[in-house]
């Protein structure tokens, strides 16, 4: 479990970038922090690992505060995936991946096949392994900075917009391999991302910021859409966006799901185990 | 022309190959002066170089004392430090340190610099020391600049590093000076090629080092 406690974050030339925030996340939940820039996710994400320290407050992980804990060894036994993938350019791809489990102490020939299993788990050929990160796509990097983060194993993962950078296509491809890949691990997930509809999908529970990392809302995406906190979040949410008013009409004996401009979203299905009623 | 045929004959003159004093015991002597003078400079130099790249700290003053450095005149520094400590390596050995440290700071910290700070950003959240990040990520990316600035240093130091024979040493400047002294200008002129020549191989030979070092993979982009 991760625990923020009233933390804030304030930089030496006096800009607040986290005025007061607390928010508890449960092991194997994945939490979404959503915001647009300014919000201060990032910066909430990253004290996680202490890449940022709190000016007031504290952060805990499993109880114990991580000002207490020395940053390089809890740094190692997290996982983070960045925008920018972050790889280090000068090292194989399975360089890259071995890397935390290598400082770990694991040995390499074990740590290297332990590398080839996981660039599978991110969909990936292991025949890129001996290629160098600028030999890959932008979607093909950001899966190796997945595997890396996933090479030692980490009960947490810190994703920081890991799948801002591709296109929508690979950005899709993408999130449904996040959803399999912790279906299949079931890491505690902390996930920053501005982009709502990324954060519905990926998100157990949703945590909705306005700038000074103020929680406007959090909840299940279910429960942010249906009760939308304040115009803030409607906005935000885009809940007066055609896309998200849908309606029923009848068609063909069928019942299709169409939204506001009447553009058709799917079929209702009937609940499981029971007649449709009309 | 006829100075400059007079003086590569001076080279060409096979007595001047073989014993003591002569072309290679003086080009052996010069390039050991160079290697004491980039050496020493390159202990002092890169380590602080290293440290303010890796740290972003005190750049300024190092900038400033690099720039105030590279003004000084080596030959005034010379007879200074001959006067000082008298004739002998120590005086102009000093001196070439001098001489080499701005190059080399420079090369240092330029080395740091030009890494992707996102790289290093991510190689801290990875959880590599401090140490593990210069000398795992900054060195090995920043390479090629850091044997830039050693290029550069020992350039200007072997150009230099015939003042040496002005106060008693040997190298090639003592067919400089010995030229000097007698009037004798194709000795003076060959000298003076060898000192050219030999800098201009030790450039090449760096920039070959350079291209080698140049990391793998970070060139395609």
């Amino acid at each position: 479990m991760i625990a923020f406690e009233n933390v804030g974050k304030t930089y030496p030339d006096g800009t607040t970038a986290v005025e007061d925030f607390s928010l508890e996340i449960a092991s194997h939940e994945a939490v979404v922090l959503v915001g647009t820039s300014g919000s201060g996710k990032t910066t909430l994400l990253r004290m996680i690992n202490r890449m940022v320290d709190p000016s007031r407050g504290r952060v805990a992980i499993d109880g114990e505060d991580v000002a207490g804990l020395d940053p390089v060894r809890l740094r190692r036994s997290i996982g983070y995936v960045m925008q920018a993938s972050g790889l280090l350019p000068h090292r194989s791809v399975l360089d890259n991946v071995t890397t935390v489990p290598v400082l770990r102490g694991t040995s390499r020939r074990e740590a290297r096949s332990r590398a080839l299993e996981l660039l599978e788990t991110v969909g990936l050929d292991p025949a890129l392994a001996r290629r160098y990160p600028s030999q890959l796509s932008g979607g093909q990097q950001q899966r190796v900075g997945v595997a890396r983060a996933l090479a030692a194993d980490p009960n947490i993962l810190l994703m920081d917009e890991p799948f801002g950078a591709v296109d929508p296509i690979v950005r899709a491809d993408l999130q449904q391999e996040m959803l399999r890949i912790q279906k299949e691990l079931h890491k505690t997930i902390v996930f920053v991302t501005h982009d709502i509809d990324e954060a519905f999908l990926l998100g157990d529970r949703v945590v909705l910021l306005r700038p000074g990392g103020v929680v406007a809302q959090q909840g299940t995406p279910q429960e942010i859409l249906a009760a939308p906190a304040d115009d803030f979040v409607r906005s935000f949410v885009g809940a007066d966006r055609g896309t998200r008013t849908l309606h029923v009409e009848e068609i063909e004996g069928r019942r299709i799901v169409v939204d506001a401009d009447g553009r058709a979203a799917g079929v209702l299905e009937p609940p499981a185990g029971g007649a449709a009623r009309a | 022309m006829t100075q400059l045929l007079e003086a590569l004959a001076w080279i060409a003159d096979p007595t001047r190959w073989s014993g003591p004093g002569s072309i290679p015991v003086r080009l052996l002597e010069h390039l050991w002066y160079t290697l004491l003078g980039v050496g020493i400079a390159a202990l002092v130099a890169i380590p602080v170089g290293l440290l303010v790249g890796h740290t972003r700290r005190g750049r300024g003053p190092v900038v400033a004392l690099s720039g105030a450095a590279r003004a000084l005149p080596t030959l005034g520094l010379v007879t200074l430090f001959g006067l000082w400590l008298g004739i002998g390596l120590t005086a102009p050995v000093l001196a070439f340190v001098i001489l080499a440290i701005p190059s080399l700071l420079a090369g240092a910290y330029s080395a740091c610099e030009a890494v992707d700070p996102r790289t290093v950003d991510a190689a801290r959240a990875q959880g590599m020391t401090e140490w593990q990040i210069l000398t795992r990520v900054e060195v090995p990316l920043g390479l090629p600049l850091l044997i830039g600035g050693v290029r550069l240093a020992a350039v200007q130091v072997v150009a230099t590093v015939m003042l040496a024979s002005y106060i008693g040493n040997g190298g090639l400047g003592r067919f400089i000076f010995l030229g000097l002294n007698l009037s004798d200008y194709p000795q003076m002129l060959g000298g003076s090629i060898l000192v050219v020549a030999l800098a201009l191989v030790i450039d090449l030979a760096l920039r070959l080092v350079e291209r080698l070092t140049a990391p793998r993979g970070a060139a395609r982009t």
